[in-house]
This record gives structure tokens, sequence and C-alpha cells, in this order.
């Protein structure tokens, strides 16, 4: 294609890379200005920083005085974990059940297996504290877990259901003709080709859990406190300094994450296909 | 085993819903997810704080009061203002990725990825750092003698209108990046080759094309806006008030249950309704 450049080309060109550069800049921006904050020497937010320091994270890591830090921390990822796990069982199963059926039946149970992902979950977390109120259950670690895997299942759904979609009927037929049962042909046919989607979605569906404002508002208490209701606490009363440094620890662990999930799942091709 | 009938379906079109793999996910959705909806309907028609007395009394105390009323206006204010923020920055961008090589798109997909899976209250502390009075832009515009006393940014709509920018604009990204690697070039050319300007291609082939990924973006995005508590309350302070925070704050410091949950399915209602509309848009779109 032989390209002219018109003056109005020209100035299309300008305008999409002037705001590509600004929307980039929006995005990394904050992420980096939160990792340079938390190695600051002082007790203000000031960017840039005075000085630099570790002073920060030797507070946050310190057993007494952040002990309220890390029990929320690890009420986070014990709740993050049972959740990820069982949601990605009831979830791979239920991709399975519908899967290739075209029927309006299964559409429907699609929409309704994905709808915790755009109905407003705060309203949802409000719904739960009614209904565990009303059958008497005291709040517990249980119950966020319950809370939490209803909303992050459909993570672990949709990437699930998308590879099996992708998967090619051909192999199955080919093994179902060879004389294996159905279950070896799953397990040695099925379940290895959509690992990498399942894995992706578990890990997203972590995230989302560990991330988790608008269920543990409402379900988590001063004994179950969640990691992100106890940073919000903190923001609310004294700018804490110690939230940079949770924030840099975080986006280390999941920069890690990411890494290790791309080489095995490759996450990014997943996510933007 | 019933998990491998659902697999080794000889034919690529099977002809029924697995039920008995669908029910364990189905009958838990029953449970923790409708029923809780349920009671939250029930709980709205008690007509006072101590659930004592039936009545319609909290949802017409709700929907006559000039300042809820208000307040749903706001709400949906936001997450419009969200929507059109992102998709200013978000169809650039992807424009910018559609053009890049493999290599180059997979950097733009971590560089997008990664304030997704940052934690939403850390990039909202993030722009507390930013919008401060002692902030990045006010120290920059201080710097630049652009202004002598700092702006207020904090607990202003348009601060927290540029913080939901960033912190919402992956989930445009991510669909719209999507249906634009999809998108056949052949057309572009065609369009150029007939003397369409880049604008002209982009307004008539490009944004046509693109619409449904754009639409399942501005759907994620309008949900997560309207429904951003922390963002909501910590940027936009006491000031602005949205659902959320009228929900929080009815159900968790007051104590009226029926009038929180009436604000909750009000909450319910306002994003339903934007996703109606964006979906009617999406058809709209197709049929002209």
């Amino acid at each position: 294609m032989s390209q002219r450049s018109t003056p109005a080309d020209i100035s299309f060109n300008l305008t999409v890379g002037l705001i590509a550069g600004i929307a980039i800049l929006i995005l990394v921006a904050p992420v980096l200005i939160v990792i340079a904050t938390s190695f600051t020497t002082t007790q203000a937010l000031r960017f840039p920083p005075p000085g630099l320091s570790l002073r920060w994270y030797g507070e946050l890591f310190d057993p007494v005085r952040s002990a309220p830090i890390h029990t929320a921390a690890l009420n986070s990822l014990w709740v993050a974990g049972w959740a990820t796990v069982i949601g990605s069982v009831l979830s791979v199963l239920a991709a399975l059940a519908i899967t290739r059926v075209s029927r309006p039946s299964a559409r429907a149970l699609e929409a309704s297996f994905l709808s915790p992902l755009v109905l407003p979950t705060l309203s949802y977390g409000l719904a739960a504290l009614m209904f565990f109120s009303v059958l008497g259950i005291r709040p517990s670690l249980n119950l966020l877990i319950a809370g939490h895997l209803v909303v992050i299942a459909p993570f672990v759904f949709r990437t699930t259901l998308a590879s099996l979609t992708q998967l090619d009927p051909a192999l199955l037929e080919a093994s179902a003709n060879l004389g294996a049962s159905r279950f070896y042909s799953f397990r040695r046919i099925t379940l290895p080709l959509i690992t990498p989607g399942i894995a992706a979605g578990a890990f997203l569906a972590f995230i989302a859990s560990m991330d988790n404002v608008p269920v543990s508002l409402f379900l988590s208490t001063a004994r179950t406190s969640m990691l992100p209701i106890r940073m919000w606490g903190m923001m609310e009363s004294t700018l804490d300094v110690r939230i940079a440094a949770i924030a840099g620890v975080l986006i280390v662990a999941i920069l890690l994450l990411m890494v290790v999930m791309d080489r095995f799942t490759g996450l990014t091709r997943r996510v933007s296909a | 085993m019933s998990a491998a009938a659902a697999a080794t379906g000889a034919s690529p079109v099977r002809d029924a819903v697995e039920w008995r793999l669908a029910a364990p996910l189905g009958l838990t959705y029953v449970v923790f997810f409708a029923a809780p909806f349920l009671i939250l309907l029930g709980i709205s028609f008690y007509a006072d704080a101590e659930q004592t007395r039936l009545g319609f009394d909290s949802w017409v105390k709700f929907y006559t009061d000039a300042f809820y009323l208000k307040v749903i206006f706001d709400t949906l204010k936001l997450g419009v203002f969200a929507v059109v923020a992102t998709t200013i920055l978000a169809y650039p961008l992807a424009l910018v990725f559609r053009a890049s090589s493999s290599r180059m798109q997979r950097v733009l997909i971590f560089i997008i990825l990664m304030p997704l899976l940052t934690s939403v209250v850390i990039r909202t502390f993030a722009w507390i750092v930013i919008l401060a009075r002692e902030g990045v832009i006010n120290q920059t515009l201080m710097g630049l003698g652009l202004t002598a006393t700092p702006l207020n940014l904090l607990q202003t709509e348009l601060g927290l209108v540029l913080a939901l920018t960033q912190i919402e604009m992956p989930l445009m990204l991510l669909p719209l990046l999507a249906i634009m690697n999809q998108l056949d070039q052949n057309l572009i050319d065609a369009s150029r080759a007939l003397g369409a300007s880049k604008w002209r291609t982009f307004f008539r082939v490009i944004l046509p094309l693109t619409l449904p990924g754009w639409i399942a973006g501005a759907t994620l995005v309008f949900a997560s806006a309207t429904t951003a508590f922390i963002s909501q309350s910590v940027i936009g302070g006491a000031r602005l008030v949205y659902l959320p925070a009228l929900i929080w704050q009815q159900s968790m410091v007051v104590y009226n249950w029926p009038f929180a949950a009436v604000a909750s399915l009000t909450l319910l209602f306002t994003v339903l309704t934007g996703i109606m509309a964006l979906s009617w848009l999406g058809r709209f779109a197709r049929t002209t």
C-alpha cells in the first residue's frame, strides 16, 4: 500500500500518538510513584521523596507493630486460596457441561455463570451479609470464602470455556475410535489441553479475591480482617507510609507471578484474545 | 465419570447441557448468590429500621427525597464520565497496539495488565499521592509557575474521574485490543485506496467494526466505576456522596437495613440500566 502523507493523515498520527502516550503515562506513572514513595525517609507522602531508605519496609515487617497487617494479609491469602481452588473445580465442571452445546439453555447458563462480573458486587456484599444474618450464621473466614467464591468463579469459567471452544473435537473422536474410555480421553487429552486456560483463569481469580473490597467490606469483621479493608482503614485515618510499602511488596509479588504465569500459560495472549 | 462424557461427545455440536456437571456451580450460585438477593429484596420491604413493620416506606422515602435522587444521578454521571474518559484514551492506544510488532504488543499488554493487577486500594492510594496538596501535580504546576497556590484536586469530581480513568482503563483496553487485532487489514486498505483520509477511515471503518469490543469494555468500566466504593470515598471524600457510600453508611453505620437494601437495589438497577443502554446501542449500531 503506498501511503500518501496528507496534512489530515499527519494530524491523525500526531493525535493518536500523543493520546496513546498520555494513556501509557497515566497507566504506569501511579504504580511507579507508589514504589518510589515506599522508599521515602519521611512521614510525609512526598514525591519525589527527600531521601531513600528501607525504613517503611522495616516497619511493615516488624512482627509486633504491624501484627494487624500480617493477620489481615494471612486471612486474605487463606480466603483467596480456598475460594480459588473450590471456584476453579466448580467452574471447570460447569464449563465442561455447556461447551459445544448451542441450545438456549446453555446460553442462559453461560450468561448467569458470568453475571457476577458485571452485576455490582457491592449490592451482592450487602445481600450476603443480610442472608447470613437472617440464617443466624456468625461471620467467619468460611463465609468470606463462600462470598468470594461466587464473585471470582466467573474468571475461571470464562477462560476454561474459551479453551474448550478452541479444542479440536477431532482429537476426542480419534481417541474414542481408538477405544479410549470417556474418562481416559478427558484425563489424557482434554485436561492437558485446557490446563493453561484453567491456570490463567485461576490466577485472575486469585488476584480478584486478594483485591476484593465489595464483599469483604460487609462480611469481614475485626476478628476476620482482610488486607484491602485494613489498608482502607489505614488510608482513612492517618496516611500511613506503610501502605506504600505494602504496595511495593504486592507489586513485586504480582510481577513475579505474572512472569511465571506468562511462561506457563501465555497469560498475556490469553487475556487479550 | 460424567466429566469425560462432556469431553468426548463424538460430534462437534452436542445437543444437551450436561446438567450433572453444571449442578455444583449452579447450586452454589442459587444458594450463595440468588438467595441473598431475594433476602435483600425482602428486607427492603420493611418500613422501619428495626424491621418490625412491612410497607413501602423505605422505597417511598428514597425516591421522594431530592438528596437521594441526586445521589443516583451523580452515580450515573460518574459512570458516564469514566466511560468517556477511558474511551478517549483507550482508542488511540489500541490503534498503536494494532500497529505494533508482536514483541511490542506483549510489552504493551504487560503495561496494561500491571495496574489491573495492582490492588484497587493501592491505585487509589497512588492517586492520593498524586492529587494531594503537596502531590505530584501541584508540585509540577507550582514548579512551572502555572499556579501560586496548590489546587484542591482531592475531594473533587475532576480528581475522582482522573483516578477512576487510570483505575478502570485496563477494563476498556482488554476487549478493545482483542477486537482491534482481529480487524481485517484489507478493509482499512480499501478505505485508504478509495481516497479516505486516516480520520475518515477511523470514524467510518475502524470505529463501527470495533464497536462490540468497545461495548464490552464500556460495560465493565461503567459497572466498575459506579461501584468503586474505596476510590469514591477516599478520593471523593465526604462531600461527594455516591450510592456505594450511601449503602455502606446506611447498613454499617446507621444500621437502617431496609433503607440500605433499597439503596443497594437502586445501585443494581442503575448498573443494569447502563448495561442495557449499552447493549441496545450495540444492536442499534449493527442495524444501521
